[in-house]
């Protein structure tokens, strides 16, 4: 190889790079990001220490027993930048986000405890519009907001407001969706149109104006799961919410938990005209955008259309679609068949995805 | 968004497929220049539709897999800083330098922003007097003329807080690179769509003629691509080595000649370091003399920070087709997309890190009876 390498000198020898080799040393932002990067810190530094039967299987929740009973409990912590943002707030999410949780166990959402670390400066004006947020969104999920806690930081220390809920929820007999139930066979469902709110705040932060606005998908999916489990009852083997890392991300922890592979049909994932025009702009797939309204099903095939008519009838699932299969071959992957006739594998990111140069 | 759905229809990419194999009487090998066509090829597995009839090799058309270490040792220098701002096009953060990537730089402190326009960055520098903006100006012609401006503008406001790293690469030398190697396999070229919507397609002219090769001025749909490999395919069968122009609706002859002119008045044409090939003369865009005060390296004094790249990537015979992704050492085992060696491991795109996940796939398939 050319001059360039052979004339070079080591970098050691030269300038410091001002990082250190060991990429493990420090927390990055991609360890947040749902990708490979956040399962890599789960595994190596959490799970070692905190793992047991009921973390270990790393769903959207914990099922444990009380007292001959059952419950589930999942938590989730809110640090959205901005506060505000078309189609919700911060107070929706963190009410939503762990709800819908919950809903993926297949619980029935009921108690809420709410953590807020409040940032010295933030005005009771926006304080206000937030908790009245939660409140409604608390409200028409049928949970109460049973405990809580509210800490102050110095100015600069939070993005305004951060929010950490969990949630207590109430199992029911012969349903309990989870990855171990997923077969060769099954559809996999979406229950939504996918990316609005990943780009709904890309949109507010960098300032950009596309020509549609687009809002954040922010809802409570617990209805629409006490739909499905009405209806199709043990047909519903696994649900989970497109949240961070989209609907890819979500759809390769199914496949790697149940030992699956997947099959996705380009074209039938549903994207919002906006949603895939912002994201063509910028680079970005909208399979990797997040969502905070979205979940994914895989429910045995016979009841695929059925599902599908159910989720229809909410308006939270208004464009619902079976968007692929699972099958035997390629395990823990998820490939999608492109409108050439064309193969791809739709793999989980190191960490966040990036606006692309070219 | 008329232009999504409507190049992109499957029955009529269909119907170019069933073309190209009617018209091919033999397997061709095809080099596409451009990164973003490279994205297109792999993401609707165009590759592999044609398998029978096409060789695809992906060139050397993606600024993040071409940016030289050294280049990026420097920007990781000034990244970290405590003076400096450094803003840069998302997906150069993750791309290894010698020992660390700018998101590393990023979780000790320094202070490294995303931005979507070079223009963007002359405006943080507007607004943060106290400190220095560094914006690294990578790619080939297309993100030229928007980089110019950027330095040009600075200037005229008066920022003099704004600089730029520069690396910029033209395509033209490095495709007569190409055809200069002794083992050369590429017989038609897809040129890249953007860069002739600036340039023009005059240089490929001389190129066509004297190595007598194939290039059609393609675009980056996924009909684009199809349309771009079928006239290539037909002129290759009919012994024909022109320049055509596939992106009708955005290219002309000639280019856009007042953007030409804003580049012209901001770079000059400079020897530039390939990554993984090696220099490369007059392949390069660098800053005039008259514009030395926004350019980094002059600024911050970088001439002393040189690296060597890891021996063991072959990222540089990978860009020019003379290995498969596979067929380096390194391959899955030091290098792999969470912890890549070279550039081509680091995007989704990049030739390494699709036959990564594109090889894995046939061996799961393959184990599970497929």
């Amino acid at each position: 190889m050319a001059a360039f390498t052979e004339g070079g000198r080591s970098l050691a020898s030269g300038a410091v790079c001002p990082a250190p080799r060991n990429d493990q040393e420090r927390v990055q932002l991609g360890h947040g990001s749902g990708g490979k990067m956040s399962a890599r810190l789960l595994e190596e530094r959490f799970l070692p220490r905190f793992g047991n039967r009921h973390l270990s299987p790393l769903g959207d929740g914990a099922v444990v027993p009380v007292s001959g009973e059952e419950i589930v409990i999942s938590t989730d912590s809110f640090v959205v930048s901005p506060l505000e943002f078309p189609g919700g707030n911060i107070g929706h999410l963190a009410v939503h986000g762990t709800v819908n949780d919950l809903a993926m166990m297949g619980a029935d959402p009921t108690y809420l405890s709410a953590g807020f670390i409040l940032e010295e400066g933030l005005s009771f004006e926006v304080l206000d519009r937030i908790l009245d947020a939660m409140t409604e969104a608390a409200d028409a999920a049928g949970v109460a907001v049973v405990t809580g806690d509210t800490k102050v930081v110095d100015r600069g220390k939070a993005d305004g407001m951060f929010i950490n809920t969990t949630g207590v929820g109430m199992l029911h007999a012969g349903f309990r969706p989870n990855p171990q139930g997923v077969c060769p066979g099954d559809a996999v469902v979406v229950s939504g149109p996918i990316g609005r709110h990943g780009m709904a705040i890309m949109a507010v932060r960098e300032g950009f104006a596309f020509d549609a606005e687009i809002r954040s998908d922010s809802a409570n999916l617990a209805p629409v799961v006490a739909a499905l489990r009405r209806d199709l009852g043990g047909a519903v083997h696994c649900l989970r919410d497109a949240t961070r890392g989209g609907l890819a991300s979500a759809l390769n922890e199914i496949a790697s938990a149940s030992g699956v592979g997947m099959e996705l049909e380009d074209g039938r994932v549903p994207v919002p005209e906006p949603v895939a025009g912002a994201c063509e702009m910028l680079g970005l797939d909208p399979l990797y955008v997040a969502n905070e309204g979205v979940l994914v099903a895989m429910v045995a095939a016979e009841v695929a259309q059925k599902a599908v008519d159910i989720l229809r009838n909410h308006p939270v699932a208004a464009e619902a679609a079976v968007i692929g299969t699972v099958v035997e071959s390629h395990p823990g992957m998820v490939v999608l068949l492109t409108g050439v006739g064309g193969t791809r594998v739709v793999d989980t990111l190191p960490g966040d995805q990036l606006p692309r140069i070219c | 968004m008329k232009y999504l759905t409507e190049y992109r229809d499957p029955k009529l990419a269909r119907t170019l497929v069933r073309r190209i194999q009617a018209v091919a009487t033999r397997r061709w090998t095809l080099m596409e220049v451009c990164g973003g066509q490279t994205h297109t090829i792999v993401r609707q597995g165009i590759n592999e539709v044609l398998s029978d009839v096409v060789e695809m090799i992906h060139g050397p058309g993606c600024p993040v897999c071409v940016t030289p270490l050294e280049q990026i040792d420097r920007a990781l220098h000034l990244a970290g800083r405590e003076d400096v701002i450094f803003t840069s096009f998302g997906d150069m953060l993750r791309v290894p330098g010698s020992e660390c990537d700018l998101f590393q730089v990023r979780a000790r402190g320094g202070d490294v922003r995303i931005v979507y326009s070079p223009l963007d960055a002359v405006e943080l520098a507007r607004r943060n007097p106290d400190r220095e903006v560094v914006f690294f100006a990578v790619g080939f012609e297309t993100t030229a003329p928007a980089n110019a401006m950027a330095v040009w503008r600075a200037r005229e406001l008066g920022v003099d807080n704004f600089s730029v790293l520069v690396s910029h690469v033209t395509v033209p030398p490095a495709m007569t690179a190409i055809l200069d190697a002794p083992d050369n396999r590429v017989q038609g070229f897809l040129a890249a769509g953007h860069v002739c919507t600036i340039m023009g397609w005059t240089e490929y002219e001389p190129l066509a003629s004297r190595y007598r090769v194939p290039i059609v001025v393609t675009g980056f749909e996924p009909l684009d691509i199809l349309e771009g490999i079928w006239m290539t395919v037909r002129q290759l069968e009919e012994g024909r080595h022109e320049v055509e122009n596939q992106y009708v609706r955005s290219v002309r002859r000639e280019g856009n000649t007042p953007a030409q002119e804003l580049v012209e008045g901001v770079f000059q044409v400079v020897d530039r370091g390939w990554r993984g090939i090696g220099v490369i003369p007059s392949s390069g865009l660098g800053l005039r003399p008259e514009f030395a005060a926004q350019d980094a390296e002059k600024k911050f004094a970088l001439d002393g920070i040189r690296a060597a790249e890891p021996a063991a990537c072959l990222a540089g015979d990978v860009l020019r087709g003379r290995i498969k992704p596979f067929e380096c050492p390194a391959f899955g085992r030091q290098c792999t997309p969470e912890r890549p060696l070279g550039a081509p491991m680091v995007s989704t795109e990049g030739a390494c890190a699709a036959y990564h996940n594109f090889g894995r796939f046939r061996q799961e398939a393959a184990a599970g009876g497929d």
